[in-house]
């Protein structure tokens, strides 16, 4: 039988947490109902004319097949900036490991790109590739490729996917390298004792024994491919050609910053809540069962 | 020494300024013009704020156009909207439909008591601006209208003349390919160009109602077989580049600059550019003419922008808007802000002065764009176009036709398409405004 202990009320506790509650509220409970009731409304852009209308925006995007089309766009660009930034970064902490000297070096080049603004990642892949007066169309010319990504949707994905995952690899080889090296030396040397190459260490040892930061950069660069590689959309193709490079997020900027349709856009948002929270219980719950702590 | 004592000088220098502008009267015009037309913009109102001294305009730098407007309404929804700002043409069934919040211009000249004669602009720009009813909504600022660019040397190499129809744009793009070029014809802005103004150009309707001026509830009708013979006849030259897309607004500059594509169809406001660019004679001319669908054209419309005064401040700012506003269109400004940017001068007076200073005689070509616009009085057709989400619908058009140049659909598909996505956008437009 368990007995029940009082503490005396206190309001500590209480003021403690305040700050955070407070925060919370102002920054996301009360963005997020506002987006929440917006999106039950169509409206003028000044605000003049307001009609309730229930879930009629939801409606009309569900209707819309160029707003399914992006989920599906969305899914793609996401999981090959999060597969490409994070591999990369694995193979660069993986080398980075090994090399001792200079090692400070390395580590500051392989994450100065972290320090640049996602819509400058964007100018510069904008002007490296430019069909006109970028250098990789002119190499690539040379191999008989034409490049025009202005007219070509894939080659548009393609440049935002790389110029995304570029940005991303640094993060994630910080964290890599950081998970690498809090694995005790004396595991690693006792396999290569025991014979195990470079290759089989890392398959066997290193990358079981760093699963959680896997599973950690999982979670961190899927987030940011949906939200914070918005900069490097609009800097490069602006979601074009042909809306080939529209992810959602894109489209909740376009819709209701360009388009000035407040009700549709803050639906859109509404919907793109409800992913990331789906998105994220699902890697809670399910993904992380095979992480090893 | 001297330093301290510049800056001893330039700290009295900035406190003279700011006592002298405590006691004027500020007036706040947001603008979308960077570059060197943001400073040719801070030159206008610098100008204004010495020849008197009750009021100071303060022009603010608040991006690109969509970035502009957004501001400006986001500012009037906060209560603290700026008295004048630059907006775009195509938002301008937007501005007109928040009645609350836009002061007409004509209105507000008449109740500052500032003399206003409509019949100086040019027809073919006031008549996008005005009510069916004659009042001009907006000061007309800075207008611009499609022409064809040339690379002259190019031309000349490939023995072909400037073309003045379709037909010759084809044998010109040819003989500029088979001359060695890499690509015969370009254009930017396409909605703009190939659609809104080759409907005007052919005096054909773009949407009913003519063209939005007379209500709402109008609807998109420019899929017609007209349409879309030329833009398939476009597309079919892809083949062998005689036409190469280069991307949306002008994002093709560069291929025309750098002397890959001989022409290039865009706003007559590149002007500026192409002087600080082109390493080749280039020049302006007229749109080319579709000779199966008109004898002659009827006349180009126009882009760019407008100035819109916005509501809730004092009557005094505005009469100090209004003195501005005359400031803005007098023939002296508006010649040398034309001149220097290409944009078409909106008076009439204006267009003469620069006749009178010879700039079009030593620039020929550079009046390509006012003889288009005012090649013949504007039909419902050619007056301008005036429709909702108008900014969605052009990037609906910009996707349709990019699948066109991409080759997944023909011309016929892209034009249908168009404009069955454009409609559902009107019909949202039109419900969000009654």
């Amino acid at each position: 039988m368990l007995k029940r202990v009082h503490f005396p009320a206190s309001l500590l506790p209480y003021l403690l947490v305040a700050p955070q509650v407070i925060i919370t509220l102002i920054f996301f409970i009360w963005p997020a109902s506002q987006a929440v009731y917006q999106s039950f409304l169509i409206e003028d852009a000044f605000g003049f004319s307001t009609e309730f209308v229930w879930f009629e925006n939801f409606e009309y995007l569900l209707q819309d097949d160029h707003y399914r089309d992006s989920f599906g766009r969305t899914i793609f660009f996401s999981a090959a900036v999060a597969f490409l930034s994070m591999s990369f970064a694995l193979i660069l902490a993986g080398f980075a490991d090994r090399v001792i000297r200079g090692s400070t070096t390395y580590r500051t080049l392989l994450i100065w790109p972290y320090a640049v603004a996602p819509v400058l990642a964007g100018a510069l892949f904008l002007f490296m590739f430019n069909p006109t007066i970028g250098i990789f169309p002119y190499l690539l010319e040379m191999v008989g490729y034409d490049w025009n990504h202005y007219l070509n949707g894939r080659q548009a994905m393609f440049l935002v996917i790389i110029a995304a995952a570029w940005k991303q690899v640094a993060y994630n080889f910080l964290f890599y390298l950081a998970a690498m090296q809090s694995i005790p030396r004396s595991i690693i040397e006792a396999a290569a004792i025991d014979g195990a190459g470079p290759i089989r260490r890392f398959a066997t040892i290193i990358f079981p024994l760093i699963s959680p930061t896997t599973f950690f950069l999982l979670v961190i660069n899927a987030v940011y491919a949906f939200f914070e590689t918005f900069g490097i959309i609009h800097a490069v193709t602006q979601g074009g050609p042909a809306n080939s490079t529209t992810t959602l997020v894109y489209k909740v900027y376009n819709d209701g910053f360009i388009g000035l349709d407040l009700g549709g856009s803050a639906a859109q948002s509404v919907i793109l809540m409800f992913m990331v929270i789906v998105m994220t219980v699902i890697q809670f719950r399910f993904i992380e069962k095979r992480v090893q702590y | 020494m001297t330093f301290t004592k510049t800056l001893l000088a330039s700290s009295a220098l900035v406190g003279l300024m700011a006592g002298a502008a405590a006691a004027q009267t500020e007036i706040h015009w947001w603008h979308a013009m960077g570059g060197a037309n943001g400073e040719r913009i801070d030159r206008m109102a610098a100008e204004f704020n010495a020849m008197q001294s009750d009021y100071v305009i303060v022009p603010t730098y608040k991006g690109n156009y969509t970035e502009t407007m957004t501001a400006a309404i986001a500012a009037f929804r906060a209560g603290e909207q700026p008295h004048l700002v630059q907006v775009f043409e195509v938002g301008t069934a937007t501005m007109m439909a928040a009645e609350g919040a836009i002061y007409p211009v004509e209105e507000m000249m008449a109740d500052a008591g500032e003399p206003f004669d409509g019949d100086a602009y040019l027809p073919a720009v006031v008549s996008y601006y005005e009510t069916p009813e004659g009042e001009l909504l907006s000061m007309p600022f800075n207008s611009s209208s499609p022409v064809l660019w040339y690379n002259a040397d190019a031309l000349a190499a490939a023995g072909v003349d400037v073309p003045t129809t379709w037909d010759e744009m084809e044998t010109a793009a040819q003989a500029l390919v088979d001359s060695g070029m890499e690509c015969g014809f370009s254009f930017g802005w396409q909605s703009w160009v190939m659609i809104e103004n080759y409907s005007a150009w052919h005096d054909m309707p773009m949407g009913t109602q003519e063209n939005g001026f007379a209500g709402f509830d109008t609807e998109f009708t420019f899929n017609t077989e007209a349409v879309a013979n030329r833009l398939q006849r476009i597309a079919d030259m892809q083949e062998g580049n005689l036409f190469v897309y280069g991307g949306r607004r002008g994002d093709s500059l560069p291929m025309f600059t750098n002397g890959e594509c001989g022409m290039w169809m865009n706003s007559s406001a590149y002007y500026g550019s192409m002087v600080a660019q082109a390493e080749f004679e280039f020049g302006q001319a007229m749109l080319p003419l579709d000779t199966d669908l008109a004898d002659a054209p009827q006349n180009s419309i126009i882009g760019g922008a407008t100035l819109w005064a916005l509501r809730g401040h004092d009557a005094a700012e505005y009469e100090g808007l209004a003195q501005f506003m005359t400031y803005l269109s007098s023939p002296e400004v508006q010649a040398w802000w034309s001149q220097e940017t290409g944009y078409v001068p909106i008076t009439t007076a204006a267009y003469e002065l620069g006749q009178e200073q010879g700039f079009y005689a030593e620039n020929p070509g550079t009046d390509t764009a006012i003889q288009q616009l005012s090649l013949n009085a504007p039909t419902p057709n050619s007056r301008g176009i005036r429709f909702g989400n108008f900014v969605q619908v052009r990037d609906v058009i910009n996707e349709e036709l990019e699948a066109l140049w991409a080759g997944d659909q023909t011309a016929q598909e892209a034009l249908d398409n168009a404009v069955e996505r454009g409609n559902e956008l009107l019909r949202r437009f039109e419900r969000s405004v009654n």
